[in-house]
């Protein structure tokens, strides 16, 4: 119980309105304006989750986004959210927090064994654990997979849909600030004086940045008041948008930024039509990017322990929280910072006890103020240990060189319950990584900064620039602003930067980094979320990873969801030291979006469930719903797949509405396919090119079946296409292809032959279809269509004729799919629903039935026709038998890649049918192999494409592709599937299973 | 990154549908040479820097249009129409 609530203070606190929350079950108390962080510390609560390798005990090391330790799954059930950081996470009445990677709790946690065994979880312990002999290697894997996943990681997602609303928005403005501290605030002030549309975003709930914590006054006065002045002005401008609780997440192509706006997450409750979350597209005409800098841990043994933090948490804890980290606190710090720190600690009532500093020479400014308020120094000295487990309870102190940078003498316990840390401070360079530039190292403050402080569409300004002196982050905020302003069109007066006034540390920190280590199994963290210590760092390099990318991967430093906000300096300092190399050789990584991690739900934002993708509606589609017909999607459509009767199954409703056509009459919506009217009079010698057999002679009032190349040779699509009258013709195309086959024959068009006169149209939508198919099939439609002949000869097979059904306009072809008697009837599809209604309610008279996609398939099955489970982008068209639709006499696309040797090889593919000799179903992607008995591996000879039962065989058959195939009729293969455990005798026929010479659909 | 559609401006990227490298031209249709429709379909240069694409504007005037576009730092120099209607709609 080392954290309180400090008797006064807390500038974000109403101390009259307390908050009731829970974590882990317990019932806490916190005040308004604190955050789950603050109040757990106010409360006494050190220990907030456990390791990601370890399990080690860890309590919250920062106050800010860069929190790698305590870690917390936000609200329960379907609201929960993992991984959220404890200091950004506001509080509010019935908020629910749960610690993670514990069990079977925070306090007593089993998995913390592994801490005992961390030499065998050192730097590359997968790799090293888990390789060859390639079989052994992967058996002990799949056996221990399942308790190291288990005991590794973080929180658990949530399994259930999210029931809040999430939203995305575009903004546009001529200058959008990052950040919204010292320089932010001045940049926003002075590109908002000259007009420009400025829209400012701050991480936090409150707009001020490190100024809260400042003690030096701005034009006299308080940084806090100077910060609400500034707020309120540019709260009145129209032309400034403020967007406090909004992270600017990734820096993206042609100035466009990603941010994520926190609406609601800081209530109960989002209300009713407000999002929890919004996602920003910002498109800036400038950018300027005040990201300030995080403070950096310092690396000894037990730097994890809980009560360890950074000295700008407890400070950020005591000024805006009203909150002392602990009853005795000692400071470790290597420049003046930590001194100043010190000193607004001790007046923000924080009992500062101890100051460890490596330096020789205390800074006489802020040690003579220091003197007299019970604080001892231990100039020239480091913390070696921090120990306590699950609280800070001694730190140990030894005497340091830093020339030698070596412990000159033993180490001697201090009695505290808080350590405060710095090792200076990490420019926030995320955002300027990831719009292009490359960091450079900057000896003075131990850290890199941007190697230019503007480029094209953006400018830093403030700390990230490596700045820390309030004055000159005030001066080049301003700068900024008034360039970004500039380079977006609006140029600005002259303006006075405010004065400021006070005690200000310089920040040249002593480069310590790391304590040297007194022993090899010191556990000194350099990444506290990924539980990389500094001995896997030398542990890499010993092994050979030297280059900062190959040590990244090998140890995992800077990869958890933090991305080494607080580790990555710390490690390129470990790993320049162990190589003896500068920093800047070692070089660093870059960094990539997203800043910090943004959940799917505002990505996705509305578009999720039904309204993922717009639904395309056939005219007869109420019908098919009103049947209760089991529906597939294809594309964007939604087709009837089977009209599916109680106690029936799939296989049996197909076979029913199957053996309806072969018997009877079916009818089938056919309003999905691709159909592009192709108009003009060089129309039929553009279809003469793109389809591989011979269009050009095609009469009017006929239709034929095309098949299409690509330009490499292999099937692309195939179709009828229907000559309407000398230079207008209506082509259809398979439904999943449509959208590709209008974009490749626009394409052609417009690049490879400008001069053909032809206009494409789509007309999919515009038509709806039905297939009526079966020996009934002409009496049906005579009965209801009276101006057209359907004697044989009067309208023959191929031939299309216009009609009127109930006067609605039909286009009729005779075509066949199933092989049977069949007409295709298209109308404009507001006639749609009537013409279908009508073909079923005159249809009873003959026994007709609906059927749907699985019937169809059973049908063109059985008549050996392609669709694209075979036209799979690796066939000929000689491989589907299809061979003489390639025309000897003309140039067509794909006429000449198609003749390569290997598109014509002797061991091609082709489709053959297959019949299950052991009366069970085939299944799609089995292989068919000659070994009669499962075996590993088997040749495979080939591969079963579509499988169904079939109505005229009455035995499970299928198409399938075979190696040489059409010498193989009449062998007995094997079709194998192991995943499923299927090993199954089939006899080779012929594709075409039913009436072969196509007597059927000529009557 | 914007793409300016000569006939709609400057639109999000998302609109368009890239259709690949303008600087391979198509051998004619009477051309049965192998090496040439070979080298049309297969083979491509993976310039780093300044590269013509074609790109249609397919969920807008589904125009095709040939992007001068530096691929790495998507930055784009040109957009113009092509086309058997490109010369008369640059002519106004």
């Amino acid at each position: 119980m080392a954290g309180y609530r400090l008797p006064t203070g807390g500038r974000y606190l109403d101390r009259d309105k307390p908050v009731r929350f829970s974590f882990d079950g317990r019932a806490h108390k916190g005040l308004a304006g604190d955050t789950l962080a603050s109040a757990l510390l106010a409360s006494g609560q050190m220990l907030f989750g456990r390791s990601f390798k370890y399990h080690r005990p860890r309590g919250v090391l920062s106050a800010g986004p860069e929190e790698p330790n305590a870690l917390v799954t936000l609200r329960q059930d379907d609201r929960a959210e993992v991984n959220t950081k404890a200091p950004v996470i506001e509080l509010y009445n019935g908020l629910d927090a749960k610690s993670q990677n514990a069990w079977p709790s925070l306090e007593t946690d089993f998995m913390a064994i592994n801490t005992l065994f961390s030499p065998l979880f050192s730097a590359g312990f997968y790799y090293k654990t888990f390789i060859g002999p390639f079989k052994k290697g992967t058996r002990a894997w799949m056996f221990f997979e399942p308790f190291i996943r288990n005991a590794a990681g973080l929180g658990k997602a949530s399994r259930e849909p999210d029931p809040d609303r999430y939203e995305r928005g575009n903004l546009f403005c001529d200058v959008l600030v990052v950040g919204s501290g010292p320089a932010g605030l001045m940049a926003a002030r002075a590109a908002a004086a000259t007009g420009a549309r400025v829209v400012l975003a701050e991480e936090a709930p409150l707009m001020g940045g490190a100024l809260e914590e400042e003690n030096q006054t701005i034009d006299g006065l308080l940084a806090s008041d100077w910060v609400a002045r500034e707020r309120d002005l540019l709260a009145r401008m129209e032309t400034v948008r403020l967007m406090p609780r909004t992270t600017v997440f990734g820096y993206y192509d042609s100035n466009t930024l990603g941010a994520v706006e926190r609406v609601a997450d800081h209530v109960t409750f989002p209300e009713d039509g407000v999002p929890r979350q919004k996602y920003w597209t910002i498109r800036a005409k400038d950018v300027v990017i005040a990201t300030g800098a995080l403070e950096r841990p310092l690396v000894f043994a037990g730097n994890d322990t809980p009560g360890v933090m950074l000295v700008d948490a407890m400070l950020r804890y005591a000024v805006r929280y009203g909150v002392s980290a602990g009853r005795s606190v000692a400071l470790f710090t290597c420049h003046d910072g930590g001194w100043a720190s010190a000193m607004a600690l001790l007046e923000a009532g924080v009992p500062v006890k101890a100051i460890i500093d490596p330096r020789k020479t205390i800074p006489p400014a802020f040690a003579d103020r220091l003197q007299g308020q019970g604080v001892a120094f231990y100039p020239g000295h480091v913390v070696v240990k921090a120990s306590g487990g699950k609280a800070l309870c001694n730190i140990h102190v030894a005497p340091y060189d830093a020339d030698q940078g070596a412990v000159t003498g033993p180490s001697r316990g201090v009695s505290v319950d808080a350590l405060g840390m710095t090792g200076g401070w990490t420019p926030s360079v995320h955002l300027v990584s990831q719009a292009g530039d490359k960091p450079v190292f900057q000896d003075e403050i131990s850290a890199f900064v941007p190697a230019e402080t503007s480029g094209k569409g953006w400018r830093t300004a403030g700390s990230v620039n490596g700045l820390f002196s309030l004055k000159a982050c005030l001066q080049d905020g301003h700068e900024a602003g008034q360039a970004a302003a500039l380079a977006a069109g609006f140029a600005s007066e002259e303006a006075a930067v405010p004065d400021v006034a006070g005690l200000e540390a310089v920040m040249m920190p002593l480069p310590l980094y790391e304590v040297p280590a007194s022993s090899i199994r010191a556990k000194a963290f350099v990444d506290f979320q990924h539980d990389v210590k500094a001995s896997d760092v030398r542990l890499a390099h010993q092994e050979g990873f030297r280059s900062v990318e190959h040590l990244k991967r090998y140890t995992t430093l800077g990869m958890a969801a933090d991305q080494g906000k607080t580790s990555n300096v710390n490690g390129l300092a470990i790993m320049a030291a162990a190589r003896d190399a500068r920093i800047d050789d070692v070089g660093t990584t870059r960094f990539r979006p997203p800043y910090t991690p943004v959940a799917l739900g505002p990505l996705a934002g509305r578009e999720v469930g039904d309204e993922v993708l717009p639904e395309r509606r056939t005219a007869a589609q109420d019908w098919h719903e009103a049947q209760d017909a089991t529906m597939v999607s294809v594309g964007l459509w939604r087709r009837p797949q089977a009209y599916i009767k109680p106690g029936e199954t799939l296989e049996m409703a197909a076979t029913r509405e199957a053996r309806a056509v072969r018997e009877r009459v079916g009818m089938v919506d056919v309003s999905t396919l691709g159909k592009i009217d192709v108009q003009g009079p060089d129309a039929s010698a553009f279809l003469n090119r793109v389809y591989s057999n011979a269009f050009a002679k095609l009469p009017v009032g006929k239709a034929r079946y095309g098949l299409m190349l690509r330009d490499d040779g292999l099937v692309y699509d195939d179709g009828t296409t229907w000559r309407l009258s000398e230079h207008q013709f209506l082509m259809t195309t398979t439904t999943a292809a449509a959208a590709t086959v209008m974009q490749e024959l626009e394409f052609l068009l417009a690049t490879a032959w400008p001069d053909l006169k032809v206009q494409l149209t789509s007309v999919t939508d515009q038509w709806a279809g039905q297939a009526v198919a079966g020996p009934k099939a002409r009496d049906l439609l005579a009965s209801v269509i009276s101006d057209v002949d359907f004697a044989s000869d009067a309208f023959p097979f191929m031939g299309i004729r216009t009609g009127h059904l109930d006067g609605a306009p039909v286009t009729i072809a005779r075509l066949s799919f199933s092989g049977e008697l069949a007409y295709e009837i298209f109308t404009p599809a507001h006639y749609g629903r009537g013409v279908w209604d009508r073909f079923m309610e005159a249809g009873q008279a003959f026994g007709i039935e609906a059927y749907g996609t699985e019937a169809l398939n059973v049908l063109r099955i059985e008549k050996g026709h392609v669709t694209h489970a075979e036209i799979d982008g690796r066939m000929t068209a000689d491989d589907m038998g299809l061979g003489g639709l390639m025309s000897q006499k003309k140039p067509f696309v794909g006429s000449v890649l198609a003749q390569r040797p290997a598109l014509v090889a002797d061991k091609r593919p082709q489709l053959v049918g297959l019949i299950s000799k052991d009366g069970q179903a085939l299944l799609t992607g089995a292989h068919l192999v000659s070994n009669a008995v499962l075996q590993e591996p088997a040749d495979s000879l080939g591969h079963v494409t579509s499988p169904c039962y079939s109505v005229v065989k009455e035995a499970y058959i299928a198409l399938a592709f075979l190696e040489g195939g059409r010498a193989r009729i009449g062998e007995t293969l094997y079709a194998t599937y192991p995943l499923a455990n299927r090993h199954q005798p089939v006899e080779i026929v012929e594709p075409c299973f039913y009436d072969p010479d196509g007597s059927r659909m000529h009557v | 990154m914007l793409i300016d559609c000569p006939c709609c401006g400057k639109r999000d990227r998302r609109e368009f549908t890239y259709l690949g490298d303008a600087t391979v031209a198509r051998p004619g249709m009477e051309n049965t040479d192998h090496e040439d429709w070979y080298a049309f379909v297969y083979q491509r240069e993976n310039p780093r820097g300044w590269h013509r694409e074609i790109w249609q504007h397919s969920q807008g005037c589904r125009s095709f249009i040939e992007v001068r576009r530096n691929t790495v730092t998507h930055d784009i120099e040109s957009a113009r129409l092509i086309g058997p209607w490109a010369e008369k709609a640059e002519a106004g």
